[in-house]
């Protein structure tokens, strides 16, 4: 965990409401499925946003507009700084997956799935992955993950572009050893049924700190209570207790 | 050194090195910030809300923000005394070097008065706060702080199991908190800390559903400052006893007026979670407010608005 002062590169939009932001600072330490949290001037909670790349120096992050926060991030120009809690979460652990991972992303759980993807091929792993958002329009980084290698696939719910239906439609003709996923709750549900391998799993939750301290994100396993922020948001399929 | 200390105070006959404490509920059991900054430099920290049997606490969402302030719902959750004494203090005695303050809760006057006899026992904790005003738990915790004979039996029943100070921790959420402090006084209590939070609530405008699962929650943050400085004022004005003024303290400046009000000590809460290092901070500006302000020691100010 540190707490550091990174500049905004770039900050643009790749869809509708879905933006990419690129900062420079210090990025030692941060790794796949982890997140940071991002101070806004105004605001009194730090906004939470996983992430999407990260190389020396330079950390991407993609976050969809849902509320004032993001709002504000969307307007804020390249240039200004913000102060950044990084290295915040456990990250995806790589050494489970097997020879060919699986990598579900839905909506803006894609973004996570990047650096991760790039990780996995840097192992040297048949990387298949598959991209779950509602409709064509929606669509973001198909070709960024196929620059990378891995085998894409895409599912819109309408069937406007790609496979038509849920992401677990495309789970069916893939041969893999593992899944690691991030998406809405119910896919992450539905790919927890669908799943036949080992699988890990990241999770949102509303935070308070973000690093462990206020308990605001706590949820329940079967190795005892985790906090989404700490102890997580990577969970494990054999550890998850789904509520209702 | 050979200067005499600034920014020292005496709570209850202990000295602290500074007045700064983060408060309960904020700040786990310390590991977390020592990631950030060596802890020692704090006064010291009140420890999360320890119950008799552990507790997950309430359903998530838990957090909702607010203008400068956010509402929270955890509902006390903590792994019981036996693993608090057994795991977590063990392991705070590797980071934490100074008497800690143990803040312990309970739902009935038995279970806090088991709780704090087994905290007598733990040569790292210093002081007991006792928490008789969670609102995020049913049928207990704000009950006691709500009523000024169940907080004087909550005293008392704790003041005869413990030889450690015990500062009682008292609810802004009732009609008149200095006749709970007088009644908590004459049962024993060796100080008295507030406020807790206060009782709020906030609705999603796309749902027209709280936001938090528990619906109601404890505000804090910057918003409640007046509140709390009034509040520390009017207990402090009414009690020959030490105060520990918490509600809303996020820089020097807060704590300079919440000492001026009355308070011997001061606890952060929400500012810890929004930057981990706030107490430092607020440590390290301290001097440099004092001299503004034509300050040569800390313990000069305490209940320099009563004058």
């Amino acid at each position: 965990m540190r707490q550091e002062i990174f500049e905004i590169t770039e900050n643009f939009a790749l869809t509708k409401d879905v933006y990419k932001m690129v900062l420079e600072g210090n990025t030692e330490g941060i790794r796949a499925g982890q997140f940071v949290n991002i101070m806004l001037s105004g605001l009194y909670l730090r906004r939470p946003i996983s992430v999407c790349d990260v190389s020396d120096g330079l950390l991407t992050i993609l976050y969809k507009v849902v509320g004032k926060g993001t709002k504000q991030m969307a307007e804020t120009p390249v240039g200004e700084t913000l102060d950044i809690l990084t290295g915040l979460g456990n990250g995806y652990d790589i050494s489970d997956s097997g020879e060919r991972p699986l990598l579900i992303g839905g909506g803006v759980g894609v973004p996570p799935m990047y650096k991760l993807c790039k990780d996995l091929i840097a192992e040297g792993k048949d990387v298949s992955v598959i991209l779950g958002f509602n409709t064509e329009s929606e669509i973001f980084y198909q070709k960024e993950f196929e620059s990378l290698g891995a085998k894409v696939y895409v599912t819109t719910v309408d069937g406007t572009y790609g496979i038509k239906g849920f992401v677990t439609e495309a789970m069916k003709d893939i041969d893999y050893t593992y899944v690691y996923t991030c998406g809405p709750e119910p896919m992450l549900r539905a790919v927890y049924n669908a799943c036949k391998t080992g699988a890990q799993f990241s999770f949102e939750e509303r935070m308070g700190c973000g690093f462990g301290a206020c308990m605001g994100c706590s949820c329940k396993t079967l190795y005892g209570n985790k906090r989404i922020c700490k102890d997580g948001p990577v969970l494990t399929k054999e550890e998850i207790i789904w509520e209702k | 050194m050979g200067e005499i200390n600034r920014l020292s105070t005496t709570l209850c006959g202990i000295e602290l090195e500074n007045p700064v404490i983060p408060a309960s509920g904020t700040f786990g059991f310390g590991y977390e910030f020592a990631e950030y900054y060596d802890i020692n430099k704090l006064g010291t920290f009140s420890f999360k809300g320890t119950t008799k049997e552990p507790r997950f606490g309430n359903p998530t969402p838990r957090i909702a923000e607010c203008t400068s302030g956010m509402i929270n719902a955890v509902g006390l959750q903590n792994p019981g005394v036996d693993a608090v004494i057994g795991n977590e203090l063990p392991k705070l005695r590797k980071v934490f070097h100074k008497p800690v303050m143990a803040n312990v809760s309970g739902f009935s006057v038995e279970e806090y008065a088991y709780t704090c006899q087994r905290i007598n026992d733990c040569p790292e904790v210093g002081w007991i706060e006792v928490n008789v005003s969670c609102p995020n738990v049913h049928g207990g915790g704000m009950s006691f702080g709500t009523d000024p004979n169940a907080a004087a039996e909550v005293t008392r029943a704790v003041k005869a199991v413990t030889t450690k100070p015990v500062i009682i921790k008292l609810s802004p959420n009732v009609t008149d908190i200095v006749s709970i402090a007088k009644k908590c006084e004459e049962a024993g209590a060796d100080g008295i800390s507030l406020i807790n939070t206060l009782l709020g609530m906030r609705i999603n405008l796309k749902t027209g559903k709280p936001v938090i699962a528990n619906k109601m929650g404890g505000f804090s943050g910057s918003a409640i400052f007046p509140v709390a400085v009034r509040m520390v004022y009017q207990v402090s004005s009414a009690v020959n006893i030490p105060v520990v003024g918490m509600g809303g303290v996020s820089t020097a400046e807060d704590v300079i007026e919440m000492m001026m009000a009355g308070a011997t000590a001061v606890e952060v809460g929400a500012a810890n979670l929004i930057n981990p290092c706030a107490c430092l901070d607020i440590i390290n500006d301290l001097p440099r407010v004092m001299d503004e302000y034509g300050i040569s020691s800390l313990s000069d100010i305490i209940g320099k608005s009563h004058e």
